[in-house]
């Protein structure tokens, strides 16, 4: 029966991602509205949105304690991701055992940090005010995600060949038919999992794959070089000039 | 009219703690029938505009009015990638909500950007995500009822379009676009505002939003040309609809009548005396504001920006060059060649359409202007970056020359210069309170407070640095400030155009004819 949900999560998640997605490519951005000052080419388009998505640049500019604790974060969420792949692969790549130590430094930093987001949402008046039950939702969760997490790192070891066959074989889309894990802590923990993955299309998550169409950080700066025309304006006047 | 009084102004920009509802009741009159129809919008929802818009019943009764109102923010979310984006990406994350000028001026809540944004984002999530229909009240939808159309007439008429929090938002959302298509939609169902949609209409009826006719157009180039003779001994011309002219000159109409925008008009005329370039002013294109954009109308925005371009073709021009105004460089900027291009009919040296300030400064990068700094010395002059220059356009060939061009431009026209806290100036900087279509007479109230951060700034030069000048580039900051400024206590012509100090330094006669 898990497995079965695991699974039907994982379609919702894909399916969910590249569905919101592609709702955002075929919308057509019909005038120029970079923010600027704004870069005039593409490479520096890129430039700007690495600049945003590697160091929250704006948030920077916006409010340094959020940036703190947001860059926090995703850095070590970042981290954290990597060293699950020794659950994941067989073989695990050599050098993964040299970032093991990072990945477990930055589980602890993770958890640190999305507790300071969460006291910062509540106790500054105006986050208070502008957050729904969603918003403390998802920090519970990925608190929750890493508050298990760690348990079982430093207190209630699982039987770790276990969870490793068990994921591998679900990665691996072999997984139907598992026996549900022995471990309640590790239960928990991946079912938490599956709440965030299922939410993940339907939710403010979505701005992971959102920022890169932005239009006032994805566009050039070139309106007078360049005529810039949405489809459904250019029909418009296809049908005027008839 | 009404008293009002401004807010005390204190050493520095504080943000203040929200105060729920405190500007609840300031609203927009409505657009009657005879404003909306001419714009293809319909009339009102209630013929009796006693109660609005508190025409709660018709509202609920007609139920078409929501029905028309969700069918509209579909075709938006289908048109606009921003709207669809930035409906869905936002984290509350909270760096936006001290960043408006009328947050911290009103200390109202839904004028924190992401609380406005949140009103269209509450109503989008109710109606168009599968969370909001299924569990509308752990995700803030709402239903788009009477109290949300309510909250929506006022609040997103308390939004100036000024991009200010898109800056500092980690994903770029920019309110400026929810606005728009507040109000578009709010037209669509006959909800809209009466000082937009009056302007609009006399745009398409006479040309201007001052609805000045020909023969006065006429006769006040008339009488300026003559009085600048009068001042100089210079015969300065303000042609007006000459064919075959190098130039058409666009500029917002507010410039041919008020104070202190005639001065710029003054100094723009005194520039291309000296660089001996005929150019035009235009009566059938004779407005470079385009309050369709304040409406969020892509169609409205067209068809006023179109006269310019129609008008360019009929007086074969080679060039457009455009006047002061902050929105109406964006639209001319960024927008133009979208709207009404390709104007492969014009000189390709020049871009399209090309700020006064890019062509005066152009003129004296290359020695063709003298300039006589000491004309100035009463004044020690500061900078006013408009909005929309500022965040939504550009000067030059490269990033920030909307910055730096009218600096140079200033700095070759007086000898002192002092710039405001850099936290409110370039990118950052705020709003004078009046634009996006707000500069009406019942926003008043709303006016003067989000003025408050630019009068707090402005403050500090003046006391510190004895700051009695702040040049601008907007013909509706200088309306504005015009007005705002004496209520706290600043003589009202500290406020002047760049070109005003170009005028003041220019001497006549000295070089003519360079390029």
């Amino acid at each position: 029966m898990l497995w079965i949900v695991a699974y039907l999560v994982l379609i919702i998640f894909f399916l969910g991602f590249v569905w919101r997605i592609w709702g955002y490519i075929k919308t057509p951005a019909p005038l120029k509205i970079p923010t600027t000052p704004a870069p005039t080419t593409k490479r520096g388009v890129a430039w700007r949105l690495f600049t945003e998505v590697a160091f929250f640049h704006s948030l920077f500019k916006g409010n340094k304690w959020t940036w703190l604790g947001g860059i926090l974060f995703h850095g070590s969420l970042a981290l954290v991701l990597l060293r699950h792949a020794r659950y994941f692969c067989d073989p695990l790549p050599p050098y993964f055992h040299y970032i093991n130590i990072f990945g477990v430094i930055a589980g602890i930093v993770m958890v640190g940090a999305l507790g300071f987001l969460l006291l910062r949402r509540y106790w500054v008046e105006r986050t208070r005010l502008i957050s729904a039950f969603s918003d403390y939702g998802i920090l519970f969760l990925l608190i929750g995600i890493g508050v298990t997490g760690l348990l079982m790192k430093f207190v209630i070891r699982p039987d770790i060949i276990e969870v490793k066959v068990l994921m591998n074989q679900w990665v691996t889309l072999q997984g139907v038919g598992n026996p549900m894990p022995s471990d309640i802590l590790f239960l928990v923990h991946f079912v938490l999992v599956l709440a965030l993955l299922l939410i993940f299309p339907f939710s403010k998550l979505m701005h992971m794959g959102g920022i890169f169409f932005s239009p006032t950080r994805n566009q050039a700066d070139n309106p007078r070089e360049v005529r810039h025309i949405a489809p459904w304006a250019a029909k418009a006047e296809a049908a005027e000039k008839k | 009219m009404a008293d009002y009084t401004a807010p005390e102004v204190l050493d520095d920009i504080i943000v203040p703690s929200p105060e729920e509802g405190a500007t609840a009741e300031l609203k927009p009159n409505p657009a009657v029938a005879k404003f909306m129809e001419p714009l293809g919008f319909p009339p009102p929802l209630s013929a009796d505009m006693e109660d609005w818009p508190a025409n709660k019943e018709e509202w609920e009764k007609a139920g078409g009015g929501k029905a028309l109102g969700l069918s509209k923010m579909g075709n938006l979310l289908e048109k606009y990638r921003s709207l669809k984006v930035y409906m869905d990406i936002c984290v509350k994350c909270g760096s936006c909500t001290d960043k408006c000028h009328y947050y911290i001026g009103t200390q109202d809540p839904n004028n924190m950007p992401v609380k406005r944004a949140d009103l269209m984002r509450s109503v989008y999530r109710r109606h168009f995500t599968v969370p909001g229909k299924v569990a509308p009240g752990l995700v803030g939808a709402e239903d788009f009822d009477k109290e949300m159309l309510d909250k929506w007439i006022t609040y997103f008429h308390q939004c100036s379009q000024c991009r200010r929090c898109s800056v500092f938002c980690p994903y770029g959302i920019d309110t400026a676009e929810v606005t728009m298509a507040a109000r578009e939609l709010m037209d669509s169902i006959g909800v809209g505002h009466k000082y937009s949609a009056e302007i609009v209409g006399k745009v398409h009826v006479i040309g201007n939003n001052l609805g000045i006719p020909q023969p006065a157009l006429e006769g006040t180039l008339q009488f300026l040309e003559e009085d600048i003779l009068d001042e100089t001994g210079h015969e300065v011309r303000l042609p007006l609809d000459e064919k075959d002219a190098d130039v058409l000159f666009i500029a917002p109409s507010a410039d041919f009548f008020s104070e202190p925008h005639i001065q710029s008009l003054i100094g723009y005329a005194k520039v291309f005396h000296q660089a001996g370039i005929r150019y035009t002013f235009s009566s059938y294109a004779s407005e470079a504001a385009n309050f369709g954009m304040f409406m969020g109308s892509y169609d409205q925005m067209k068809k006023i920006s179109k006269r310019i371009a129609d008008q360019a073709r009929e007086l074969n021009v080679k060039r457009i060059v455009v006047g002061e105004c902050g929105h109406a460089w964006r639209v001319a900027y960024s927008f133009w060649n979208t709207l009404n291009g390709p104007f492969d009919f014009l000189d390709p040296r020049f871009p399209v359409p090309q700020h006064v300030c890019e062509f005066t400064n152009d003129l004296i990068m290359r020695g063709g202007l003298t300039l006589d700094k000491e004309a100035n010395d009463e004044y020690t002059v500061t900078m006013h970056d408009s909005c929309n220059v500022a965040r939504a356009s550009r000067m030059g060939p490269n990033p920030g020359g909307q910055f730096d061009i009218p600096r140079a431009l200033i700095k070759a026209s007086c000898n002192k210069y002092v710039e405001m806290d850099p936290e409110t100036t370039h990118e950052k900087t705020f709003c004078c309170g009046g634009g996006g279509g707000l500069l009406t007479d019942e926003l008043m109230d709303l006016r003067i407070k989000g003025a408050l951060p630019r009068v707090t700034a402005l403050k500090q030069v003046m006391e510190n640095d004895g700051v009695n000048y702040m040049a601008l580039i907007c013909a509706i900051c200088k309306a504005q400030f015009s007005k705002i400024l004496p209520m706290y206590g600043i003589p009202m012509d500290t406020v002047g155009g760049v070109h005003q100090l170009v005028s003041n330094a220019i001497k006549l006669g000295d070089k003519k004819g360079l390029v």
